[in-house]
């Protein structure tokens, strides 16, 4: 047989190619495991008491409820989680713009996701910084029969009106978002993220010696500006300093990140802050000339475990779940959440690793509780 | 906040602008030898992107930066040699087998950095080297002299490129085989063998650009290069295919975005005028483009694979 000189080529790219790909998908890899969530609590899910249910529901219709309501209620919680759980797992999948472990805005859902009591079954797509590619990747979903899909970023929101309308059986959650477009088979969900921004805020300025703090800001949109303004607010209603923010362009680069956290530091800041995946550049650059740290989305304590003061962490779960009772009690969409300090959505996680004052744990503890209560309002 | 005219402020934009233009610098240089011996690779990014994980990755793991920068090196000489293979042995399309590279390079590098990594976690970031005497001259100093390893080598690859391109045997067989292959192949010049050497400095230098931007950083993520690599692959054009030319581009594009920065910090850019100061770099560079339109013109044979039939 005779095999030309560009065929043996060709055929030894291809095997090259194939082994390159063999190499990196073979052994035991403790990341991937982490990530394909497919989480079989769900019996704990379905026997949790149905109390634990309406706990984090945050309706004031619960709070003046008789006790033969919520009795009711209950009853009428356990058998949709019993439902829930006779059905099988839940057919979920996951749309989101960045990495699944970026430490920030996509790694808040896929934790929330592993967090939740549902059984689920989950695909995901992420990395998906083209809308187009994102939405392709949605239609493929539904196509496909998924039951919930997560459609998770604020840009992904076009496409989702389009696409939404040709799958009715199937349920959209879009955010972070504040409206479902009308469309009756979306949910939307935001985090009021200005509520750990004041908080973050208000220790900042207790911190800050130089009386300048720096914020290192995507775009100047979403939750990231929600968090910048409740920071700014937090800062200056503490103390008399100074809060410059830079929004760089871009969510997810990162050397023009640190390149912004080192203009600030020129300028004598002396604490940093920033929201997005693109900051763990400049979390590198704190590291580097010891510069506390605040975070936002997750905790970001791995980044630097000792310059992170603490970091707003987005709890999903509590949304996810009211989401997918709503679905088997028959609502498959035309609702939207909120998650804030007070429904226990937003979570401030302080790093111990890192020696907070006792009066700044106080003042920053005083604020939360201020928020939850109603007391403060943290953007003015 | 302070003002933009200060010593200390303006040294700082100076040494950012340096630092942000060291990664186009390494890769237009690398890429304005490949394009004078007729090979356009627009696979640059994918080679930084891989160099960057597998550096990264190494130095993860051994803690050592110099088995980092070795990977690095690796990387971009194996990329070298696949792109060699894809281009002057099987004479493949230039621009869509570059476009193979960047996509293989952007998506491999994602897939092994979450299979082998996960979560970005810290790593040491290369330290400034300070050069005696010259690095305690007043503002010149402090902003040239205090750079890590890659500051000073790409800096020193500049006349080494210009000089080698101009002035040796082999960059002189390089532009014959980038302007008229055919010509040089009757000169006794091997043009396959040429391609290969000019491919391959290309791609050591995306590996080496690569490299430096994630010690720089000492982390990783998806898409770390953000297409810096497509950008310098335009600083080639706007250079004119000379390697000073590439470092005035990659200046421009370092200094205006660490000007920008700057301002953004010192609030003298408003916040509603933010994003539109964002896109000063790649506007300057566009028009930079269209000013040079016509002027200069590209190596003859660019893109072209060559054949002796």
């Amino acid at each position: 047989m005779n095999i030309t000189k560009g065929a043996l080529l060709r055929l030894l790219a291809l095997l090259a190619v194939f082994g390159l790909v063999a190499a990196a998908c073979g052994g035991s890899s403790d990341a991937a495991d982490d990530t394909a969530v497919d989480d079989t609590a769900a019996d704990d899910g379905a026997e949790d008491t149905a109390a634990e249910d309406t706990a984090v529901d945050d309706t004031a219709a619960d709070d003046t409820a008789t006790d033969d309501e919520a009795a009711a209620e209950d009853d009428a919680a356990m058998e949709e989680d019993e439902a829930m759980a006779d059905a099988g797992p839940i057919k979920m999948a996951i749309v989101a713009p960045s990495a699944q472990d970026d430490l920030a805005f996509t790694q808040s859902m896929i934790d929330s996701i592993a967090a939740s009591d549902a059984e689920i079954e989950l695909s995901i797509s992420d990395g998906l910084f083209v809308v187009e590619d994102a939405a392709a990747a949605i239609r493929g979903y539904a196509e496909d029969g998924q039951e919930v899909i997560i459609v998770h970023g604020t840009q992904f929101g076009a496409s989702l009106i389009e696409i939404a309308p040709d799958f009715p059986e199937t349920t959209f959650v879009w955010g972070t978002a504040s409206d479902t477009q009308g469309l009756d088979n979306v949910f939307a969900y935001y985090p009021t993220a200005e509520e750990g921004g004041y908080v973050n805020g208000v220790m900042a300025a207790m911190l800050s010696s130089s009386g300048t703090i720096g914020v290192v800001g995507p775009v100047e949109a979403g939750d990231a500006v929600a968090y910048i303004n409740g920071f700014v607010e937090g800062a200056e209603a503490t103390s008399d300093v100074t809060v410059a923010v830079t929004y760089t362009g871009s969510f997810s680069d990162v050397a023009l990140a640190a390149e912004a956290a080192q203009a600030h530091l020129t300028n004598g800041v002396d604490i940093l802050t920033g929201t997005s995946q693109s900051v763990v550049g400049a979390v590198g650059v704190a590291t580097e000339n010891d510069v506390p740290w605040f975070g936002t989305q997750a905790n970001q304590t791995p980044l630097s475990p000792g310059l992170v003061v603490a970091s707003q962490v987005y709890h999903w779960e509590f949304v996810l779940d009211e989401i997918l009772a709503l679905r088997a009690s028959g609502v498959l969409g035309g609702e939207i959440f909120e998650i804030n300090l007070a429904n226990g959505g937003l979570v401030i996680e302080f790093n111990d690793g890192y020696a907070l004052p006792d009066d700044v744990r106080a003042a920053g503890e005083a604020a939360i509780a201020a928020i939850a209560d109603g007391s403060i309002d943290p953007v003015g | 906040m302070g003002s933009f005219f200060t010593s200390a402020v303006l040294v700082a934009t100076i040494a950012s602008g340096l630092r942000l233009a060291i990664p186009y610098l390494l890769a237009g240089l690398g890429e304005t030898v490949g394009q004078r011996s007729g090979v356009l690779n627009l696979g640059v990014d994918g080679v930084m992107q891989l160099s960057a994980f597998f550096a990264y990755w190494t130095v993860l793991e051994t803690g050592s930066l110099w088995l980092g920068v070795g990977a690095g090196l690796a990387v971009g000489t194996v990329m070298g040699l696949v792109y060699g293979v894809i281009t002057v042995t099987l004479g493949a399309t230039q621009g869509i087998s570059g476009i193979g590279i960047f996509l293989f390079g952007l998506g491999f590098s994602d897939l092994i950095f979450r299979r082998r990594v996960g979560t970005p976690k810290p790593i040491k970031q290369l330290p400034e080297v300070e050069v005696p005497l010259l690095s305690d001259i007043p503002w010149v100093g402090e902003a040239l002299f205090r750079q890590t390893l890659f500051g000073y080598l790409a800096f020193a690859s500049v006349p080494v490129v210009a000089l080698m391109l101009k002035h040796t045997t082999f960059g002189m067989n390089i532009r014959a085989v980038g302007e008229n292959p055919q010509a040089a192949d009757s000169l006794g010049i091997s043009v396959g063998r040429t391609r290969y050497l000019a491919i391959l400095i290309g791609n050591v230098m995306a590996g080496l650009a690569g490299t430096a931007l994630v010690l720089e950083l000492g982390i990783f993520q998806q898409n770390l290069t953000q297409g810096l690599g497509f950008i310098a692959v335009a600083l080639v054009y706007f250079g004119a295919w000379r390697a000073p030319g590439v470092m005035v581009g990659a200046l421009l594009y370092g200094l205006v975005n660490a000007t920008v920065l700057q301002w953004k910090a010192q609030g003298i850019i408003p916040r509603e005028a933010s994003d539109l100061a964002s896109m000063a770099p790649a506007v300057l560079t566009i028009l930079a483009l269209v000013v040079l339109a016509g002027r200069v013109s590209p190596p003859a044979a660019l893109t072209r694979p060559f054949s002796r039939h």
